[in-house]
This record gives C-alpha cells, structure tokens and sequence, in this order.
C-alpha cells in the first residue's frame, strides 16, 4: 500500500497550515462582523451613521414603577406576555444594578443605586457575538450599527442565546400570538421556534421616527442618536458625563450607554 | 451481506421489537414538541440547551473514540485489533446518527434546517460542525463496509479504501474538536472559556467510546461465538484507563485554575456543580458520584489482576462510561448556563417527553449497532467455520 506513517503525517501536516491559513481569517476581530471581509470593516469605520442609545438613570431612578418604555416597545413590536419567566419574551426590561452590572458591583454603594432598576436591552454590539456564532446570517449588524434579526431565516438553534453575554435574547418556546394582548398590523408576529430581541426600532428610524421606548419616557432618561456624528445629542452627553456600558472588558463594545 | 441482520434468533427480534416500541414512543412525543414548540421540555430563557445538546455533545465523544483502535491497526499495524476495529467504525456511524439526530429535535424551526446550507456562514462554528459530523458519518460508513466486505471475500482491504482510513484518524479529532469550539469561543461564559476544551473533551472521548466498546464486546464473547480476544479487549482497557486519568487531570486543573486565581466568574459553576449555590444544587449528587465512580473505573482499570477478570474488566468500563457520561452528558452543558450573564441561577428539570424524545434517540442508535453488529459477527462465525 502507497502510505506509510511518514507520508501521512506529511499530509496531516500540510493539510494543518491550510486550515490554520484559513481560519486566521476567521479569527480577526470584527471582519466577520458584517460578514463582508475587509471592506466591511473599513465601512463600519467611515459609515455616516451608528446608532447608539444613551440611559441617564439619574432621571430614571425617580420615576418609581414607571413602566411607559417597556409598555411602548410591547405595543409596537407585538410582544408576547407570557407570566412563566422560563417562557418570557423581553425586549427591553429592568433590572438591579447587580445584576446589570455584576462585575462592577459593591456592597458600599449607595443604597440609592443598589435598589434602581436598570433598563437593559439589547447592546447592539460593535462586534456581536451572536452574530458571528449565527449558522444562516439570520442575525446580522446593518451598515449603522444595529444588531438585526431575519425571523423567516432562524432555524431556532439559539446559539445566539449562548453566545450573548447581556442575555439579551428569546427565544418563542410556544406560539407567542395567543398572548399578545392589542396586535400592531404594522409589524411582523413571530411564530414559535425563532429568536427575537430588541432592534432599536429600525422599522420606525426608516420613517425617521425615534424608537417607540424614547418617545414613550417622559422624563428624558432615554436619548437616542447617532454615535459618528460629533456635535449629536448622545455626543453631547457622553462628552459631558461619566458613562459606563456592560461587560466592557469583553471586547463587544457595546453601544448603549448608561449614565449614574 | 447486510441480510444478515434478517437472520436471528428470537431473542434478537425480541430485542429489535423492544427497541422500535422506543422509537415509536419517541417520535410520538417529537410529533407533540413540533406541534407545541420546545416550551414542552424543560429548556427556559436561561438554560437554553439541555437533554438534547448535552447527549448531542456526548456522543460525538464516543464517535471519536473510535479512532482509539484505528491508530493502533492502521499506523502501528497493531494486528490483535485486526477483527475488532470494524465494531469501532460501526459504533462511530451509530454514534454520529444519534448526533445528528439530537441536533434535529433541538432545532426550533427544523423545517429551515437546509438553511445552513443554503446560506453558509464560515465564520459560525455550527458550520463547520455540520461538514465534519457528516463528513465523518460517511467515512465510517466507506471503511466500515468494504473493510467487512473484504474479510467476508477473505480478500485483503481494498486499496482505494486505505485514504478514507488514514483521513478518518484527523477526521475524529476534528469533531471532537470543532464541538468543543462551539462552547470555547463565547464570551461571557466562564465555564466553557477555557483552551483546554479541546483536549479534555477528546481525552474524555478516548474514554468513553472504547469502554462502550468493550462492553459490548465482553457481551458478544459470551452470547455468540465470535471472540474478539483477550490481549485486544486487556489493550483497549488500558487506552480507556490512560484517556481516563488524563481527563480527570484536566478537570483537576480547571478547579486550580479557577479556585488559586479565585476570580468569582471562573468559580461560580464549579461552585454550584459539586457544592451548589445557596440554595440551587440539583446536580451535586450527579457531579459528586462522577467523581467516585470515575476514580473507580480508574481503579478496576489500572490493576492489572482486577482488569483481567472479565466481569471486572466490563464493571471498570461501566464506571468510565457513567463517569463521562455524568461529567459530560449532564454537568458541562448545563452547568454552562449557570448562573446566567446576569448572575441569576434558573435550575434545570428535564420534562417526561423530552426525556422519552432522547430515550428514542439512544434506542436508534441501539438499533443501528444491533442491525450492523448482527452482520459482523455472522461474518466473524462464518470465518471461524473456514
């Protein structure tokens, strides 16, 4: 027979550097981001627009059990209330700084602060992890920053939901249309098996409309704006503020802000 | 030649039967998940893979662990594991079909399944996962056959099928590996972020696919005529003790690692797997008894006067095979959900048709090594009578 070990392990060895060459590429931070290579990265850079969301909790924190932006974004995205938290669908939701925030948290803070919930959602990444894990590009970041899903594409493998560190992600365990409560005709339904999360309201920017949440807070604890354009609203804050983002040690990026 | 497995006595057809009355239950209960959804098993927000990933994972170790003896006959020309690595390759294709087949029922829209396909995304490690499972699947299947086909001829091995076998050794490594990148690459997972994914898992793979292996070959020695030789199973022993104590030394420093760096993140599931977490701890008992059982497998399998009788011999397998498949099978997949980003602890509970959905899976891949393993020892018989 023509093999013998040496000739294999020859063979073992040329076909290694080919794979390696290969998964050099893959392995590049942020290239497979957009999943277009080199030219997509360079867009991201000089793209006009990035979309980023500003949370200033100082004005959050005193509007107690205020629940208008949850409410606003359960209306217009035709979101499920299912009561079984194993089951639940959330877009945007609240939580205690510990939780929002674990590593960064200490027993000495002020009360204040320890007992505000956070309004999370999702971070719209500058390199989503769920993006670059997602088998059929169902999950997708747009030219301007947000995280995008194609519900007609996921197959429900959910190894989105592994890959995000914000647990920003749901999945419909059961048919969600039973429990949504008004229907909005102007958005999709989901069916069972798909995930879904927050997309920054791309449906309502296209008609240059704020995000439902935005428009629904009253008390200004949410701004809205465009991250590349230096004199922006959210430019403006973060230059005049100290703000912190979630897990930023994880190299994501996120791009919602918050302000305490 | 595969009329063979129409042949049998009716114990045989007995067990057949036992075996498709799980099948039938189980797709019965798949009937209900795909009319229902996955919120009929006991998968949440939180813990979003469970029974289904977890064996998924697991049999992809045993799938590997055939290459265990392909090594030794193919590289070293090891002949004593000549009649024995065909059991290897067909416990490989069994294996890589219940693989498979756990991916299928855990998939929420499987109807899209082809999307994968249809929009290939080389930057996902699923994708890479799908080429190397069935890539395998069909190399077990290539040398398999014909390297039976050929004993029953009496002729030596094709030479056309020589590449597939040599390609089959990386191959398994391959899988093994391309699947512990499904866990290994995600940030903010503390438990699964670690290098040594890779090697564990192979190593723990090394372990567990030849001790069922042996198993099943201890069984066949006593039930039909074919042997598949003291010095070959006394070998196979020895790889399985080797793999085995390697694995237990790369868990041992996964616990260095986390508890010297004492960094919360890396400790937390460790924590809740083998003490639990205030007042969450379903899988103690589970990860405890993997221990116990998995340093007695080492035992049995390292002393040379216990390994050598043969109920010990199956006994210390045994051990390997739960230890593995505790460590593996139950505590990596879901103790990697644990607590979740936001540091919250959601528990676990399989429900009753999930649980009959991988029962049914397990059940076909019984079938699927009864069918191929009838049809080799009818081969095997037959050359002892020449």
């Amino acid at each position: 027979m023509g093999i013998d070990r040496r000739s294999f392990l020859k063979i073992v060895g040329l076909s290694a550097l080919g794979v390696s060459s290969g998964a050099w590429e893959v392995l590049q931070p942020g290239e497979v981001d957009a999943a277009h290579g080199h030219a997509a990265a360079e867009h991201v850079e000089k793209a006009a627009t990035r979309w980023a969301m500003v949370v200033d909790m100082r004005r959050c924190k005193d509007e107690k059990g205020c629940t208008k932006c949850i409410d606003a974004c359960r209306l217009v995205h035709n979101i499920p209330v299912i009561d079984n938290p194993k089951r639940e669908v959330k877009w945007i939701w609240k939580e205690e700084y510990e939780h929002a925030f674990p590593d960064s948290h200490n027993e000495y803070m002020p009360d204040e602060l320890k007992e505000t919930p956070f309004i999370l959602m999702c971070n719209h990444c500058d390199h989503p992890p769920c993006v670059r894990v997602c088998p059929t590009k169902a999950t997708f970041k747009r030219p301007d920053g947000i995280v995008a899903m194609d519900y007609h594409r996921c197959i429900g493998c959910r190894f989105c939901m592994a890959a995000c560190p914000y647990g920003s992600r749901n999945l419909n365990w059961i048919n969600p249309r039973p429990y949504i409560k008004e229907i909005n005709n102007e958005f999709p339904t989901r069916m069972k098996g798909v995930v879904e999360k927050c997309n920054f309201c791309v449906e309502r920017l296209a008609k240059g409309l704020q995000p439902a949440c935005v428009e629904a807070c009253h008390c200004g604890a949410l701004l809205f704006g465009n991250l590349h354009d230096p004199e922006s609203n959210v430019r403006r804050v973060l230059r005049s503020n100290v703000s912190i983002r979630r897990k930023p040690e994880l190299g994501t990026h996120p791009c919602v802000f918050y302000l305490v | 030649m595969i009329e063979k497995a129409l042949k049998g006595s009716s114990v045989y057809w007995g067990w057949v039967i036992f075996l498709l009355c799980i099948i039938g239950a189980g797709f019965l209960a798949y009937l209900y998940q795909l009319k229902v959804g996955l919120g009929i098993t006991g998968m949440s927000r939180d813990i979003s893979w469970g029974v289904y990933i977890a064996q998924f994972t697991y049999f992809v170790g045993v799938a590997a662990g055939a290459v265990m003896l392909v090594i030794p006959k193919y590289l070293h020309h090891y002949t004593k594991y000549a009649k024995v690595v065909v059991f290897g390759e067909f416990l490989a294709i069994a294996a890589v079909v219940m693989c498979l087949l756990f991916i299928v029922v855990d998939i929420g829209q499987p109807m899209r399944m082809m999307n994968v396909v249809l929009h290939p995304t080389p930057h996902s490690m699923l994708f890479y996962d799908m080429i190397v499972l069935n890539g395998y699947l069909i190399i077990n299947i290539i040398c398999g056959y014909n390297t039976l086909l050929a004993d029953k001829k009496g002729l030596p091995c094709p030479g056309w099928v020589k590449p597939f076998i040599y390609l089959s050794i990386p191959w398994a490594i391959s899988i093994h590996t391309v699947t512990a990148f499904l866990y290994a690459g995600l940030p903010g997972r503390h438990f699964w972020l670690t290098a040594i994914m890779a090697p564990r898992f192979l190593a723990s793979a090394f372990a567990a696919g030849p001790s069922l292996l042996v198993m099943i070959l201890l069984f066949v020695r006593k039930v039909t005529k074919f042997d598949a030789g003291e010095e070959a199973l006394q070998n196979i022993a020895r790889t399985i003790c080797y793999a085995m104590i390697v694995n237990f030394f790369f868990m041992g420093m996964e616990f260095f690692t986390a508890f010297y760096s004492n960094i919360p993140g890396h400790k937390a599931t460790l924590e809740y797997l083998f003490w639990g977490i205030g007042e969450y701890g379903n899988l103690v008992p589970f990860m405890r008894a993997c221990i116990v059982i998995g340093f007695a497998g080492i035992f049995i399998l390292l002393v040379p006067p216990i390994r050598r009788r043969p109920l010990w011999l199956a006994i210390g397998c045994a051990c390997v095979f739960l230890a593995t498949w505790i460590d593996k099978g139950v505590g990596l997949v879901i103790g990697g959900f644990i607590p979740n980003p936001l540091e919250v602890i959601t528990e676990y509970h399989p429900t009753f048709p999930e649980i009959t959905i991988a029962t049914a899976i397990w059940a076909v891949g019984g079938l699927i090594l009864t069918v191929l393993y009838k049809v080799t020892i009818s081969v095997r018989e037959e050359e002892q009578r020449v």
